[in-house]
């Protein structure tokens, strides 16, 4: 018996060994050589772009819209790249919204050398410390979602975004609430993160440049569910206007929980609340709240609306917030392929090209934004969006819009 | 300073009063098994999540099938308690049969190291389960009692403000009162009282006295487990939402409740469960206050265990425990 379970187990290590070599033999034929033109007239030179997003775990939601839109624009644009002579293959990847997950698939899609782009990660914590790796291979990336200041603050030639930063996105969200709501006394709470604590920082100092006063600036754990504890304070303090800092799952028990205490103040968070497990969570008493957003509610234009039925048409799911954004940045990512692809004489073209055709976009329409990367990578038309959940229902309406 | 701690007072015990309810009642189970086995079950915070989940998907069952509409709300939370505490403590029997039976014999931390497995297991098969058929793992049930209560504390003194508390506070501390006094009139009242007494006392010697020690330790871990299950019910119907990881810091924070009580001690573990719930609330809704901003409301665990330390310094074997002589 035991001598049975060791031979299988061999012959499992064995089989992962060849399927092994055959990986980084297909790796060494896109990557160009002469041998690789001509295997690849048979079906077309594979070229690789990656999504890494949380497929799993409490952001799920948000992770998997970024893989569905990403993988919509690639087979939407299939068709133009075999007429090239290669065959576009997504490889989505999971990062469980883990710093170290992200890095440790960022070595695997840098070890692939059919890979030539990265459209990903949702969340900044992630993004920052992967880009580094991405760096080291000079695959460059495309966030849909990230909008921590650091990410693009390292001047690094891969990270791009196409959405707005945190210290643009904590003011505009600051503007709203005093100047359009005329909140005095601001109650700040964060979840400690890069993301949250960054975006309470900006609103908190914004606020203050207002005008406003900011009764109290507290900080919750991710994870924990009971947040009675800075809820007393903020009943306490008695303030006009609740902003929070952080993710969905801590978010909505905050209004639930604040509600159900008789606090009736406007709460209002930033983009990692422009969820539908917000609803989910704070049912009823979500109803009112306030969250500043960088993705717009696409179904307000036409192009935007035919496109939100393709998607659920192909998925069977409503688009969330991200994933146009995921959808346009793989069109970026597409044009810039192309034409580094155009730039090479037809064939298929070094990192290092596809990741200054990235950077050198200038006037991009896609459906939800328009795209031109400044020289450290962000996207100078990026605009912050306010919504309110008018209804117990995802999304919440349009209410402003703050361009820079 | 003092009249703003003053007038959150009453809102504070009572969310304190809440939170220390749960940790008491999963610090329960904490105990009984360290009183009976020497073995620290740290599977027990991940029964006491497998118990949310298991209500919460009860509560689903109930209402596909049209029977919440039709039944009082409060029946259909007896039996949501009741199904969730039968098939928990059933999971403790089956831990205990895996896990610790075949280990009883081999050194305190080759059980401690598989109960550590047991419960990365139990965190990833509910994960996986909840996953497979919501689609997400966090997942948010239904509230039975929904309403809140505004309380008139303000009547009291005039240094007091009111205070609001959800119906389900009060069934929360009222179930978690039940549990406690059952389970101090089983053990002290009856004949498997005493033989788990006994066993707890001194194992080779009771089984002597012609008492049944494997059937002693399964019953323990039945009702141990079952208790546990109860609360992560309580727990789910209170916060609404549930995910696999919140037996990890529950667990934690129950597990110093028994330890701060005097670990194998019942009535200590109560107590330690009140007390770290309640200075957990008060320090994260005062510490900021206290020290001027210095440290806000994210200290409040570091508040609470450096009362756990200190007591410990001063009374190793916990506040209610008696001190263990060496076996020699």
């Amino acid at each position: 018996m035991k001598r049975k379970t060791a031979g299988l187990a061999s012959l499992v290590l064995l089989m992962s060994v060849v399927s092994a070599c055959g990986n980084s033999g297909g790796g060494t034929t896109a990557s160009g050589t002469e041998a690789g033109g001509t295997t690849g007239s048979a079906d077309g030179t594979v070229i690789k772009i990656a999504s890494q997003s949380p497929l799993s775990g409490s952001s799920s939601i948000q992770g998997e819209a970024i893989r569905l839109g990403a993988q919509m624009a690639l087979e939407d644009r299939s068709q133009e790249f075999k007429d090239l002579g290669f065959t576009l293959e997504l490889v989505p990847y999971d990062d469980q919204g883990d710093a170290k997950k992200g890095v440790a698939n960022s070595e695997m899609i840098g070890a692939d050398q059919a890979v030539l782009g990265v459209i990903g990660h949702l969340n900044s914590g992630v993004s920052i410390p992967s880009s580094v790796v991405y760096e080291k291979y000079n695959i460059p990336m495309i966030s849909p979602a990230s909008t921590a200041t650091e990410f693009t603050d390292r001047k690094l030639k891969v990270a791009n975004r196409v959405v707005a930063r945190d210290d643009f996105q904590g003011p505009a969200a600051a503007q709203y609430a005093v100047n359009e709501l005329g909140a005095k006394n601001i109650f700040v709470i964060q979840d400690k993160t890069a993301y949250g604590q960054g975006l309470a920082e900006a609103f908190r100092d914004e606020a203050e440049k207002l005008g406003a006063t900011v009764a109290g600036y507290e900080a919750i754990t991710v994870g924990e569910k009971d947040f009675n504890g800075v809820l007393n304070i903020a009943l306490n303090k008695k303030p006009d206007f609740i902003f929070f800092g952080g993710l969905y799952a801590e978010g909505g028990l905050l209004v639930k929980q604040a509600r159900e205490k008789g606090i009736t103040a406007p709460f209002m968070g930033g983009d990692a609340l422009d969820s539908s497990g917000m609803v989910e969570i704070a049912g009823d008493d979500v109803k009112d709240s306030l969250y500043s957003s960088v993705a717009t509610d696409i179904t307000k234009t036409e192009d935007g609306k035919a496109w939100a039925d393709k998607y659920k048409e192909k998925f069977n799911k409503n688009a969330e917030g991200y994933s146009v954004y995921a959808y346009d940045s793989m069109s970026v990512m597409l044009d810039a392929i192309k034409s580094s692809i155009d730039a090479a004489g037809g064939k298929i073209p070094t990192r290092e090209a596809v990741r200054d055709a990235v950077r050198a976009t200038k006037d991009f329409k896609g459906i939800a934004t328009e795209v031109a990367f400044d020289d450290i990578g962000d996207n100078i038309y990026a605009k912050v969006f306010i919504y309110k959940f008018e209804e117990a229902a995802y999304p919440g309406s349009l209410v402003s819009e703050v361009s820079k | 300073m003092l009249s703003s701690i003053l007038s959150s007072l009453p809102q504070v015990l009572i969310d304190g009063l809440a939170l220390g309810a749960i940790y008491a009642v999963v610090a329960l189970g904490y105990t009984m098994v360290y009183g009976i086995l020497e073995l620290i079950n740290f599977a027990h915070g991940e029964v006491f999540m497998t118990g949310a989940f298991v209500g919460t998907a009860t509560l689903f069952i109930f209402d596909d099938a049209g029977f919440l509409s039709s039944a009082p709300g409060w029946i259909v939370y007896f039996l949501v308690i009741l199904i969730s505490m039968i098939i928990t403590g059933l999971l403790g029997v089956l831990i205990e049969r895996i896990a610790y039976r075949p280990l009883r014999r081999a050194p305190k931390l080759i059980s401690l190291i598989s109960a550590i497995g047991v419960s990365f297991v139990l965190q990833d098969l509910i994960r996986f389960i909840a996953e497979l058929i919501t689609g997400n793992y966090i997942v948010s049930g239904i509230s039975l009692f929904r309403g809140t209560f505004e309380l008139g504390t303000s009547s009291l003194s005039s240094t007091f403000n009111d205070s609001f508390v959800k119906n389900n506070t009060f069934i929360i501390i009222g179930v978690a009162i039940l549990l406690m006094l059952a389970l101090d009139l089983f053990v002290n009242r009856t004949k498997w009282g005493v033989a788990m007494r006994a066993v707890a006392q001194d194992r080779e010697t009771a089984s002597l006295m012609s008492i049944n020690v494997n059937k002693v330790i399964v019953l323990t871990f039945f009702i141990g487990s079952a208790l546990g299950g109860a609360t992560g019910v309580l727990f789910a119907q209170q916060y609404g939402t549930i995910d696999p990881y919140i037996g990890y810091i529950l667990g934690l924070k129950a597990f110093t409740a028994a330890v701060l009580g005097g670990i194998g001690n019942i009535r200590g573990a109560m107590f330690g469960g009140l007390a770290i719930g309640l200075l957990e609330m008060f320090a994260s809704a005062n510490l900021g206050l206290i020290t001027h901003g210095n440290f806000g409301s994210e200290y409040k665990d570091v508040f609470a265990f450096a009362i756990l330390i200190l007591v410990l310094i001063f009374k190793p074997e916990g506040l209610f425990g008696r001190a263990v002589k060496e076996k020699v």
